[in-house]
C-alpha cells in the first residue's frame, strides 16, 4: 500500500493520506506507552515480590497509567516567576518533537512503513540529537539550581553517549553499504547482525539505555540527589510531556535495535509461516523487556564512572570494532 | 519521474511527522487549559529550593569540564560525519580508502590519548 502512495505525484491528497496514518501511529505510540508504564511497573512488581498497580481498573490494574494521564491533565499549571518564560513554554515541544519523528523512518514490516528514505539511519541520529537541546532548554529556563545542574548532567551525558551509538552502528553500515533501514532488513537474510556484530551491538545496547535516560543512567534526573533534575519545576501537562518523549523514544529506540540487529520482520528457519508483524512484535517485547530488566538489576553509576566508562572503554571499543569488521571484510574479499 | 515522486513523497511524510510532533503537544496543553484549575497565589509562584528562601540567580558560572567534554564531542561528530559516507562506499573503494581512514583516524586518537593523559577525561 505504502509503495503505492510513495509512488504517486506528490499532492494534497496524499498529504493529507499520510497525515491521517501518521495520526493512527501517533494513538498507537500513545496505547503503547500506556502499557508500557503499566508493564514496566507490573514486571517490576513481579521481580521485587510485590503486586505492583492492582486496584484500577480490575486485578491487573489495567486503567491505572489511563487515571494518572487524566490527573496530570487536570492539575494546576504553574510557570515560576523568576522562570524564562517563551522557553518554559517552548521546551517540552523541542524535547518531544524530535521523539515523534524518528518513527517516519523505522519500517515495521516489508508492507508496513512511513518514510523509505535513503539515509534512514542518519536521520534517525541526527533528529534524536535534538532532544539534548530540549532538556537544556528545560533546565536553564525554570532557573532553579537542581534543575540546571541537571540540564547540564543530561547534556553531558547524552553527548557523550551519543558518540560510541553512532560509531558502533558503522559496522553495519560497512557490511551492509546502504543507510536505508529497509536495505539493512533485507542484508539479515543471512544471519541478524547481532551475531555478525556482537561487539557493535553490546556498544549500541549500553549507549542507548544511556541515551534513554534510564536506570543505571539516569543521572540527570536522579530523584535521591537533585530532586527531579532538568524537571523539576515543571507540573501537569508540560511534565507529562518530558516523561511521553521518554517513552516514545523507548519505543523508538527498541524499534530501531530490532530492525538493525535483530532482523526487524525477518523470521527464525523453519518458522517462515509465522507473518512478519508477529515477528516484530516479539522481538521488540522482548527488547522492551531487557530495558525494564535493566532497570530493576543495576544501581545508579557514579557521574565520574559515567563519563569515564563512554570516553574510556565505549568509545576505544567502537572504533576497534569499525577497523576489526572493515580488515575482516578485506581478508574474506581476498580469500 | 518516478524516483523524483518516490522522493517527494518521503520527505512529505517526514513533514507530516514534525507537524504532528508539534500540534499534540499544542493540542493537549490547550485542552489541559480548558480543563484544569487556575487559583494563583504568590507563593506557588516561587522558585523550589528544598524549603529555603531562593537566593542568587541559579544562572551560576559552571565548572569548564562541560565545555571540555562538550568540545571533544564536537570533534568526534564530525569525525563520524566523515566515516558514514566512508561505510556506505567501502565495498567500491576497497583497501586504499581502508588505509587512508586508518591514519585520519589514528590522529584522532592521539588527540583521545592526549585528552585521557592530561586527566580532561576525569570527573570530579
Amino acid at each position: 500500500m505504502m509503495e503505492g502512495l510513495l509512488a504517486a505525484e506528490a499532492s494534497w491528497l496524499n498529504f493529507g493520506i499520510f497525515f491521517l496514518l501518521a495520526v493512527v501511529l501517533l494513538f498507537v505510540v500513545l496505547g503503547f506507552v500506556t502499557y508500557a508504564i503499566l508493564a514496566e511497573r507490573k514486571v517490576m512488581g513481579f521481580m521485587q515480590l510485590r503486586y505492583g498497580p492492582n486496584q484500577v481498573g480490575g486485578r491487573f490494574g489495567l486503567l491505572q497509567t489511563v487515571a494518572d494521564v487524566l490527573k496530570l491533565l487536570i492539575k494546576e499549571d504553574t510557570i515560576p516567576k523568576l522562570a524564562d518564560r517563551p522557553l518554559f513554554i517552548l521546551a517540552p515541544v523541542i524535547a518531544f518533537t524530535p521523539a515523534f519523528m524518528v518513527l517516519a523512518v523505522i519500517p515495521f514490516t516489508d508492507k508496513f512503513y512511513f518514510a523509505d528514505i535513503g539515509v534512514g539511519l542518519l536521520y534517525y541520529i541526527a533528529i534524536s540529537g535534538l532532544t539534548t537541546i530540549g532538556i537544556v532548554t528545560g533546565g536553564w529556563a525554570s532557573n532553579n539550581k537542581y534543575a540546571l545542574m541537571g540540564g547540564m548532567r543530561a547534556a553531558a551525558q547524552m553527548i557523550s553517549y551519543e558518540i560510541p551509538l553512532v560509531m558502533s552502528v558503522i559496522g553495519i553500515i560497512l557490511l551492509t553499504g546502504s543507510l536505508n533501514l529497509n536495505d539493512i532488513v533485507e542484508a539479515q537474510k543471512n544471519g541478524w547482525f547481532i551475531i555478525w556484530q556482537p561487539i557493535a551491538f553490546i556498544v549500541f545496547l549500553i549507549a542507548a539505555v544511556a541515551e534513554l535516560n534510564r536506570v543505571p543512567f539516569d543521572l540527570p534526573e536522579a530523584e535521591s540527589e537533585l530532586v527531579a533534575g532538568f524537571h523539576v519545576e515543571y507540573s501537569g501537562f508540560r511534565w507529562a510531556f518530558f516523561m511521553l518523549a521518554e517513552y516514545v523514544y523507548m519505543f523508538a529506540m527498541a524499534s530501531l535495535i530490532t530492525v538493525i540487529f535483530l532482523g526487524g520482520w525477518l523470521p527464525l528457519p523453519f518458522l517462515g509461516f509465522i507473518p512478519g508483524a508477529v515477528w516484530f512484535a516479539l522481538k521488540f517485547t522482548v527488547v522492551i523487556f531487557i530495558l525494564i530488566w535493566f532497570r530493576v538489576t543495576f544501581p545508579r553509576i557514579r557521574a565520574d564512572q559515567l563519563m569515564e566508562f563512554g570516553w574510556k572503554v565505549l568509545l576505544p571499543v567502537a572504533l576497534a570494532n569499525i577497523f576489526l569488521t572493515a580488515i575482516l571484510k578485506e581478508l574474506l574479499n581476498i580469500f | 519521474m518516478d524516483l523524483w515522486n518516490v522522493y517527494q513523497n518521503n520527505y512529505l511524510i517526514v513533514i507530516v511527522f514534525l507537524c504532528l510532533g508539534i500540534l499534540l503537544p499544542i493540542i493537549a496543553l490547550f485542552l489541559g487549559r480548558l480543563l484544569r484549575p487556575y487559583k494563583p497565589a504568590d507563593s506557588k509562584y516561587t522558585t523550589y529550593e528544598s524549603g529555603i528562601e531562593p537566593f542568587h540567580d541559579s544562572r551560576v558560572q559552571f565548572t569548564v569540564r562541560y565545555y571540555i567534554f562538550a568540545l571533544m564531542f564536537v570533534i568526534f561528530d564530525v569525525e563520524t560525519v566523515f566515516l558514514y559516507p566512508w561505510a556506505v562506499v567501502y565495498e567500491k573503494l576497497g583497501i586504499f580508502a581502508l588505509i587512508e581512514m586508518l591514519i585520519f583516524v589514528f590522529m584522532l586518537v592521539i588527540g583521545l590519548i592526549y585528552a585521557w593523559k592530561k586527566k580532561v577525561l576525569k570527573w570530579n
